[in-house]
């Protein structure tokens, strides 16, 4: 047997499911850190999504989240407010998963829209777009009673977990490099490299810029789904630029263009929030001063401005790891 | 209430437009000069907000009743503090990054705002709530017809309209503004006329500090509270009017801000939805229809 | 026999700045044409403006007796015209294979869905690819380099890798900017050879300019020169270098 044609991703994906079910099973691993993974899985669509995006295609988004919201909220009301599914049934599962794929499609569709502007826009402008749009979806959110206004859309069941997310986060992953590795991600690529030699080697650079923005917000509204369905619960600041930047500063830190440094740097940081979140509370608790949950993301803004500074191709530069990357067809 | 129209609502409209102009002030001056969306702006005005805040309690005691004093030392309060920040945040943020990619520097932008922002609420001193906002001067009224006008409505369009015609001076006659000017057209050209052109730039940086720290005194004593997170939204739609006025042109940056206040004002008044969307369908627009702005002229990149 | 490219009263303006004014060339199929003038005088504008990148502010552009003015870039190089850039754009960060793959893109058919699940069409075609980039590298002596990141290789590589490029997408004819800029003598009469065996054995007419005495003179069969963007000489290259105008265009009065 050829050991290079193996194909070495979902070997590593199968062996991280088994060593996780293995430790939950034994309860070495507690139901509060398998929800860390789960959210760290979550942040790996979101933050490979956003990749294609800004690091393969190199244009900027700033709105990531805008597009998960679109995905929490229509799959959230699917299941709750209009299919009513209960966890206890599994019948309930198929529709559930139909909802999230709903959710991922319309998302889609507002990113397919959101591409043509951003046709004629580069860099910053791009992003105060993109920007816009997250808040013009915020605000809509925020306004719609049906789905809670601003007290957010409540009861929403439990159906996200393990299996369903990494399943999920494996799928994006391999869509999204097998993408890449295409005739049609080099073309992408080629965006981002030279957009001007990049028309004048054929490629139609407007549809791929939409392309990319597209699948980028389908991958986010399938994240946003999960989430939702995960949390119980999906709320208008849950979507908000903050957030969006928490997505940015994953890619960075991970490297812009490698999904390898995508998928660390989301479980990376998704433990360094959780664990800076415990650390402030023990520090509080402690020495009794009043020391605030917003230092999590003092510690944030100081990575991201230090990423810049001192290291502007993140983890991973460029690089792949030859665990995600495909055999070469020779 | 009456109409949307109303002359009551045009007042409004020009009270936070005078506000937003302040602001989008220093996103045109910033991006003239560095071609940086400068993400921290909306802060500094939250910096000059909270300086107003501090130093009227501290200076209160000292020139008890002299009220126009008062008014005048916490102004300036506000102007130093956002000038200082501003200062700081390219000294130590933007410069290093000068020469690197466009990008580096606009998120780093987000991440300097973030930081000033989390930072001070994490604050103790500070914290994440709101404060309401001493009334500096004694409100008074006159009414003319259905509409109201108090005293701050002619302060905030006074201070504004003082500040703009000190900047326009500033620019046009001065050397430093010339220098401003030089190198917001040619950086190589102007290096070459011996123009120390860190220097020009951190005094743009300043003076747009120093205008937001103004408009958030105003925005403290017109909308009495402030809060950690007040630049972000006022931030966002000061640059949106920067834009709509297009981006690097100071007459443009007042005459999308006018326009944005009032836009803003009435659609508010219409709806509240439409009243919060408002600002980013008209970026929107404008970029899609005219993205260079109302008062820009064409730039073509050479290949 | 129709021109390969025939072009009419072409003129830019750049607002005021009158880039190129009454330019009128006609190129027959399978010859080598040079284009000189000193700098600035609109010769990359005239490029600028066959590949689409500019609208003409008049003028007609027809390839192979189709009207192709005002066509969107990609398409004009779809129909046949490949170039390269006098200030080089090349893909840097990938490697110097697939600054080919990517220009083979329009020939490929993989649909996305094919791509994405990797069916054996897809493959067999990366394959095909995959083989015509390594044979472009080789034929522009660069097969050695297929891994390599683009932007660590030397100036004189790079620009026969953008040449590579511009062939990879099949072209009837290409435009050459400046293509020996920054060569060595040794390299500068490499590139000579090459442009021609390209002509031969790709059926590719050449239209380059050049700044290189010895290739415009070397290689080319018919010259034009413009100055001010205004045609002041053309033909043979033994006539046109002897031209008074033209000696007085590059070593005259305006002290270059
Ligand atoms: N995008 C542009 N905008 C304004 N002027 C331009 C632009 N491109 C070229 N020019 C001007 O047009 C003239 C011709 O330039 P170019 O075609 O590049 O000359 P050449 O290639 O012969 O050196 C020059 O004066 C140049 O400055
Ligand atoms: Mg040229």
């Amino acid at each position: 047997m050829n050991v290079r044609k193996l194909p070495r991703f979902l070997i590593a994906v199968v062996l991280f499911y088994i060593v996780v079910e293995v430790l939950y099973r034994t309860e070495i691993l507690n139901g509060y850190l398998l929800h860390i993974i789960n959210l760290s899985l979550i942040y790996v669509i979101l933050a490979t999504s956003l990749n294609l995006i800004n690091g393969i295609t190199g244009q900027f988004s700033l709105g990531h989240m805008g597009f998960a919201g679109v995905g929490a909220y229509v799959s959230g009301s699917l299941t709750t407010l209009i299919l009513k599914l209960s966890v206890t049934n599994p019948a309930s599962m198929l529709p559930f998963l139909l909802s999230i794929i709903a959710g991922g499609v319309v998302a889609a569709f507002v990113g397919f829209l959101i591409g043509f502007p951003s046709l004629r826009l580069k860099g910053d402008y791009l992003a105060i777009v993109t920007l816009g749009f997250g808040e013009i979806i915020r605000t809509i959110f925020n306004n719609i009673d049906a789905v809670g206004g601003p007290r957010g859309l409540l009861g929403i069941p439990k159906f996200s977990n393990f299996t369903v997310i990494l399943v999920a986060a494996f799928l994006t992953v391999v869509i999204i490099r097998n993408l890449i590795e295409s005739s049609h991600g080099r073309a992408m690529l080629s965006i981002r490299e030279n957009e001007l030699a990049a028309e004048l080697v054929c490629v139609n650079t407007t549809r791929y810029k939409v392309m990319a923005s597209t699948f980028g917000a389908f991958f986010a509204g399938i994240a946003g789904g999960l989430l939702a369905h995960l949390i119980q619960l999906a709320h208008p600041t849950q979507f908000g630029f903050i957030k969006s930047v928490e997505v940015l500063i994953m890619i960075y830190a991970g490297g812009v263009g490698s999904l390898t440094g995508s998928i660390l740097a989301a479980f990376g940081l998704t433990f360094l929030s959780e664990g800076l979140r415990l650390g402030i509370r023990a520090l509080a608790d402690a020495t009794g001063l009043p020391i605030g949950g917003e230092w999590r993301m003092v510690v944030y803004a100081l990575l991201l401005i230090f990423i810049m500074l001192f290291r502007n191709e993140g983890l991973m530069g460029m690089r792949e790891s030859r665990i995600i990357k495909n055999v070469e067809v020779d | 209430m009456g109409s949307i129209f109303s002359l009551q609502q045009i007042l409004n409209g020009l009270q936070l437009g005078s506000i937003y102009a302040l602001i989008a002030l220093g996103y045109t001056l910033v991006y003239g000069i560095v071609r940086l969306i400068n993400f921290a702006h909306g802060d500094f005005f939250m910096i000059g907000a909270y300086a107003a805040y501090g130093s009227f309690y501290m200076f209160n005691a000292l020139v008890a009743g002299r009220s126009g004093t008062l008014a005048f030392l916490v102004l300036l309060a506000a102007m130093i503090g956002g000038a200082s920040i501003a200062y700081l945040t390219n000294k130590f943020a933007y410069k290093p990054l000068r020469y690197k990619p466009k990008l580096s520097s606009l998120i780093t932008a987000i991440g300097v705002s973030m930081f000033i922002e989390y930072f001070f609420s994490a604050l103790p001193a500070i914290g994440p709530s709101y404060r309401s906002f001493p009334d500096i001067l004694v409100r008074k009224e006159i009414r003319l017809g259905n509409a109201v006008i108090s005293n701050l409505v002619i302060i905030d369009l006074a201070v504004a309209a003082i500040l703009m015609v000190g900047l326009t001076l500033l620019v046009r006659k001065t050397t430093l503004g010339k220098a401003m000017r030089a190198v917001s057209q040619d950086k190589d050209a102007a290096r070459l006329m011996g123009i120390d052109i860190e220097k020009v730039i951190s005094f743009t940086f300043m003076v747009g500090g120093a205008f937001a720290g103004a408009a958030g005194l105003l925005a403290g004593m017109t909308y009495p509270r402030i809060f950690p997170y007040m630049g972000i939204l006022p931030g966002l739609k000061a640059f949106i009017a920067a834009v709509l006025g297009g981006i690097g042109n100071i007459p443009g940056a007042m005459l999308g801000a006018y326009i944005m206040g009032i836009a803003e004002t009435f659609a508010s008044a219409y709806n509240s939805l439409i009243g919060e969307g408002i600002a980013f369908a008209i970026l929107i627009l404008v970029l899609l229809i005219r993205p260079r702005g109302l008062l820009a002229e064409k730039i073509a990149d050479k290949i | 026999m129709t021109p390969l490219l025939k072009i009419e009263h072409l003129t830019h303006f750049f607002g005021g700045l009158r880039a190129v004014y009454d330019f009128n060339f006609e190129i027959p199929e399978g010859s080598i044409y040079g284009l000189i003038g000193p700098n600035g005088s609109g010769k990359t504008t005239i490029f600028n403006l066959i590949t689409g990148i500019y609208d003409p502010t008049e003028g007609a552009i027809n390839f192979q007796g189709e009207n192709i003015k005002g066509m969107k870039s990609f398409r004009i190089v779809h129909k046949g015209i490949a170039r390269t850039f006098q200030n080089l754009r090349i893909f840097g960060n990938l490697s110097a294979i697939d600054n080919i793959r990517i220009a083979r893109h329009y020939t490929t058919t993989s649909s996305l869905f094919a791509s994405i699940l990797r069916l054996p069409s897809f493959k067999s075609e990366e394959r095909a690819v995959k083989r015509e980039a390594l044979e472009l590298l080789d034929l522009m002596h660069l097969s050695n380099r297929a891994m390599e990141t683009a932007k660590n290789l030397p100036y004189g590589e790079l620009r026969r890798l953008e040449i590579a490029r511009a062939l990879a997408t099949k072209p009837k004819l290409i435009l050459l900017d400046e293509p020996a800029a920054g060569m060595n003598p040794k390299e500068v009469d490499d590139l000579m050879r090459l442009i021609s065996r390209i002509r031969d054995e790709f059926k590719v007419t050449v239209f380059l300019i050049e700044h290189h005495m010895q290739v415009i003179m070397g290689i080319c069969e018919w010259i034009k020169v413009i100055d001010f963007g205004e045609t002041i000489a053309e033909g043979l290259p033994d006539k046109v270098k002897n031209d008074p105008r033209v000696l007085e265009a590059y070593l005259g009065k305006r002290g270059t």
